[in-house]
């Protein structure tokens, strides 16, 4: 099992930034984010897919929101729960994702690394390099690139 | 090795502004042959080259420029005289420089550039003249002619050209050498001086300029100063008069001030609108303070990246007479407005595109000197560029006085190329039919050159226009000439905009586009807002403003519902049509803001902003919202013509039709299609021609069929105001008038029968009513009986509406 997983996205130790998202706990590199904002205005984009929730103002600069909920193919953000935006900066490029709430920043060991649960299904699937074993937990690390390649 | 690389540097720089000057002194030395002034000029720059190549070992370099300075030495003292060929060989020459340079400053050496062809035309060239002086000189006489070559302008302007000279910092050393001194170095080689001179001077420029004893040589070095001194009036340069105090500055430092300035004036929004709910006398009057000075610290930002647009020009006079000669055509090129000043980038993005619209008059415009003749016009073809500053954009203009283009002929290569259809053709004014040139894969040229032809120009001229937030659009008139506008934003960076509110979300039009703004209130847009074949269209003083539902392009739903409608008139490739908003917030200097990649797709934004209020908004690219908006629409709508022309014989159904009174409770229909126009014209205005009534319109005579009385109807005989249904066919109009529009139905449904009366086609129930089906051609006879006789192709006269829309 484990050798299949290594060639499509090696287990790495290291720290993750982890969030929850309609129940579950994810992680992405820490080096990867920039910032944590709490709710922000959104300006929707008339015709844009579906994942894309809208466009903030950070500071002036004009960021893309994406959905992360609508990525991964979970039911909405339940009427009155704000999301937490999540900042992160890939290829010199911020781009932001919507999530429940943010979590610690977590050390994870590569030998707690398997391959996505065999549970996970559709769009998902692709967008989760797999899981850390944490105590009494699951850690899911989403592939970044991917999930906000929208 | 540093230093070295920045000397190379610098002299890639400066030799290329050199050559650029260069090319407009050759050329505009074949009007004046005897200018001793341009010669030397020419003569100094190549040396320059020459000199420093020899010393950074770059050897080909050298040797082009070195028989090329030899010609030239021994043009400006008269022993050879300048022929177009060999004016022909020296751009050549420069060229070949240029390539050189090219391949220098990509890889660092001379590449594979070959140069023995050149200097073998030269060295013939030279040998064709009528001075047998000495043979083209081994590399050994150089040394010794070259700088005896200088001495000329040495001793003969010295004292003339001083107080033009200029001195910058870093040439300080020059100071050094006045025409005294100059004279003792000229025995020793360029390349021994420079060498002498490195260690204290590590700086290419001023070796070569050590070099150089007489005052002028500065020019060389200048990135302003180009060839002639000041004094030289002739040659009209105006602006090296303000070489003097200048630096070079890189433009990536320029870009960024250009950025944290519109993150300046996005915060001075904020603050502005925030403090306009204080009351504290001292903070509004700071943010006064600050909203001034934001604004001149923003046009001093943007003054920094102006450059004139002389700086492209200046290649043009080369591509014009290259082309010229080439073509055998003989042109004059005439530029207005050269020191309109536009940003540098812009100005860089315009320059492809501007340079091939000049090709394209060249080529396709004016004609050969012979068909010029026939066409009773000088042999000498005229080719402007104009440059001027209107309302926030800069606005340029290539025109010449050639064939122009005619619309018939580009109307039926389209419909040949299958790019639209000849139904989508006979509705298209004129100009609308112009702009077709800028579809992709349309080129009329008869023959494909290798100049221009090749199918692929218009279109990418306007995608590169668009793609800086330009518009461009064409005007001809046959036999008279064509004349192309650019309209170009000043800056990229902060543009003006018209914020709207559609479906309680903001959105910003860039300015550039629009025309005007018409509200209706809801009394005045039942009335005034009208249904053509599923489309709504608006009479904005008699024209048909096609009409786009912002919330219908987004897929949104209006949240205006008293009935008001507000219309922001939007003009895009020459076309105007309104875009309907819920309301119309307010105009705002926005600072452009790129969006992500999935959001570009969608292609309907050009781009984000924040507002004032700190909230974003998105900006409306206007080209593709008209193009996504207008071209569904008319293919809709052909496709309904389409499908009706197959079921239906007679030419009424299916049709939409224009409903009219005219008196006595008669109704009539008109085909919509027949209509380009509806106007209001004053009775007092209407007036005679023998027994024919006329009314002056746009400067025209148009002559007028009173419906009433053509049918024999009885409806009120004076009323102040005439409703009227201008009728035009192949450039020639005529007015019906009749006594109320009442409204535009779907000819579909009809009941017809075939009781009719003289005038009429039959008579059919529309809108639960008896209407009588107008024959038009009888109409417009009775009108005009020579309407139809005229050649199709007649010329147009000048009274035919130049923009009529699209119904």
């Amino acid at each position: 099992m484990t050798a299949p997983t290594r060639s499509l996205a090696p287990a790495t130790s290291g720290q993750l930034a982890t969030f929850r998202l309609d129940g579950d706990l994810y992680g992405i590199e820490v080096e990867h984010v920039q910032e944590v904002l709490r709710s922000q205005q959104l300006t929707r984009v008339p015709l844009a897919p579906t994942a894309v929730a809208g466009l903030i103002n950070l500071r002036g600069q004009v960021v893309t929101a994406i959905e992360l909920r609508e990525r991964l193919g979970r039911p909405a953000r339940p009427e009155g729960t704000d999301p937490v935006v999540i900042v992160v900066r890939l290829h010199g490029e911020a781009v932001s994702m919507l999530v429940d709430s943010i979590a610690d920043v977590v050390d994870v060991d590569a030998g707690d690394f398997e391959a996505p649960p065999d549970t996970l299904e559709g769009q998902a699937r692709e967008l989760i390099r797999g899981a850390y074993k944490l105590d009494g937990k699951l850690l899911l690390a989403l592939d970044v690139q991917k999930a906000l390649s929208a | 090795m540093d230093g070295l690389d920045d000397i190379v540097e610098e002299f890639l720089v400066e030799s290329h502004e050199n050559l650029d000057q260069l090319d407009t002194d050759l050329v505009a030395l074949e009007q004046e042959p005897d200018s001793r002034e341009r010669l030397s000029s020419i003569f100094r720059t190549i040396h320059t080259i020459k000199g420093t190549s020899g010393f950074l070992a770059f050897n080909r370099l050298e040797e082009v420029t070195h028989v090329g300075e030899n010609m030239l030495s021994r043009l400006r003292d008269g022993e050879l005289a300048l022929t177009p060929q060999r004016t022909s060989v020296l751009l050549q020459m420069v060229d070949t420089v240029r390539s050189l340079l090219t391949s220098i400053e990509a890889t660092g050496g001379e590449g594979s550039v070959d140069v023995s062809a050149v200097v073998a035309d030269i060295s013939v060239a030279m040998e064709d003249g009528p001075a047998p002086a000495a043979e083209a000189p081994a590399a050994a006489e150089t040394a010794v002619e070259a700088p005896a070559a200088q001495q000329a302008p040495a001793e003969k302007a010295p004292a003339k050209k001083a107080p033009a000279k200029r001195a910058p910092a870093k040439r300080a050393p020059r100071a050094a050498a006045v025409p005294a001194p100059a004279v003792e170095e000229l025995p020793e080689t360029p390349q021994e001086d420079l060498r002498a001179d490195l260690p204290e001077e590590p700086v290419a420029p001023a070796p070569v300029a050590e070099e150089h004893p007489v005052p002028e040589p500065a020019v060389a070095d200048h990135p302003e100063g180009d060839g002639v001194p000041a004094s030289d009036a002739a040659g009209g340069q105006a602006r090296r008069a303000v070489a003097d105090s200048t630096i070079r500055v890189d433009v990536d430092l320029l870009d960024e001030l250009m950025l944290l300035v519109g993150e300046l004036v996005l915060t001075r929004n904020q603050i502005v609108q925030n403090v306009a709910r204080q009351t504290d006398t001292d903070l509004i009057r700071a943010s006064q303070r600050l909203n001034l000075i934001a604004s001149e610290l923003q046009e001093g930002v943007m003054k920094t990246r102006m450059q004139p647009i002389d700086h492209i020009w200046s290649k043009l006079p080369r591509v014009v007479r290259d082309l010229g000669l080439q073509l055998k055509k003989s042109i004059r090129l005439e530029m207005e407005g050269r020191d309109t000043e536009l940003d540098k980038t812009l100005l860089e993005a315009v320059k492809d595109p501007l340079t091939h619209l000049v090709r394209n008059s060249v080529d396709h415009g004016i004609e050969a000197p012979e068909a010029r003749k026939k066409a009773g016009k000088p042999a000498e073809g005229v080719l402007t560029l104009r440059a001027r500053h209107e309302s926030g954009q800069v606005v340029v203009e290539v025109a010449d006085d050639g064939a122009g283009i005619d619309p018939a002929k580009l109307g039926a290569k389209a419909v040949q190329r299958g790019l639209l259809t000849q139904e989508a053709l006979n509705r298209m004014s004129p100009a609308d039919v112009l702009q077709l040139i800028f579809l992709p894969g349309f080129s009329t040229a008869a023959a494909v050159t290798n100049v221009s032809g090749r199918g692929v120009g218009m279109d990418v001229v306007k995608t590169n226009i668009e793609s800086i937030g330009g518009t461009i659009e064409v005007e001809s008139d046959p036999g008279v000439g064509t004349v192309c506008r650019l309209r170009i934003p000043l800056t990229l960076a902060i543009v003006p905009a018209l914020t709207v509110e559609c479906a309680s979300d903001r959105y910003a039009i860039p300015q550039i586009s629009l025309q005007e703004l018409v509200s209706l209130d809801a009394e005045k847009a039942a009335n005034a807002v009208e249904e053509v074949g599923g489309a709504q269209v608006y009479r904005l003083r008699g024209e048909l403003l096609p009409l786009v539902r912002l919330t219908d392009v987004l897929g949104l739903t209006s949240e205006r519902h008293d009935g008001h409608v507000v219309i922001a008139v939007l003009r895009s490739e020459g076309r105007r049509f309104g875009l309907v908003v819920d309301r119309v917030i307010n105009t705002e200097e926005i600072v452009v803001k790129a969006v992500g990649g999935q959001l570009k797709a969608i292609g309907l934004y050009s781009g984000a902003t924040v507002l004032g209020d700190g909230t974003v908004a998105l900006i409306l690219d206007v080209q593709a919202l008209a193009r996504r908006a207008l071209r569904t629409e008319t293919t809709d709508r052909q496709e309904a013509r389409a499908g009706s022309l197959q079921t239906v014989s007679a030419e009424t159904d299916r049709q939409r039709m224009l409903l009219a009174a005219i008196g006595g409770g008669r109704r009539v229909a008109i085909p919509l299609d027949t209509v380009t126009r509806l106007e209001q014209v004053r009775t007092e205005s209407v007036e005679k021609v023998g027994n024919r009534e006329v009314v002056q319109y746009r400067g025209a005579i148009l002559p007028m069929v009173r419906l009433d009385r053509h049918l024999g109807a009885y409806g009120e005989t004076e009323r102040e105001v005439l409703e009227v249904i201008v009728y035009s066919d192949h450039g020639r109009s005529v007015a019906i008038v009749v006594e109320e529009i009442l409204d535009i139905v779907d000819g579909e449904a009809a009941v017809r029968s075939d009781i009719d009366d003289m005038g009429l086609l039959g008579s059919a129930v529309l809108g639960d009513k008896v209407t009588e089906l107008l024959d038009v051609r009888a109409a417009i006879l009775a009108a005009d009986p020579a309407f139809y006789s005229a050649p199709a192709s007649s010329s147009t006269p000048a009274g035919v509406p130049d923009s009529l829309l699209e119904v």
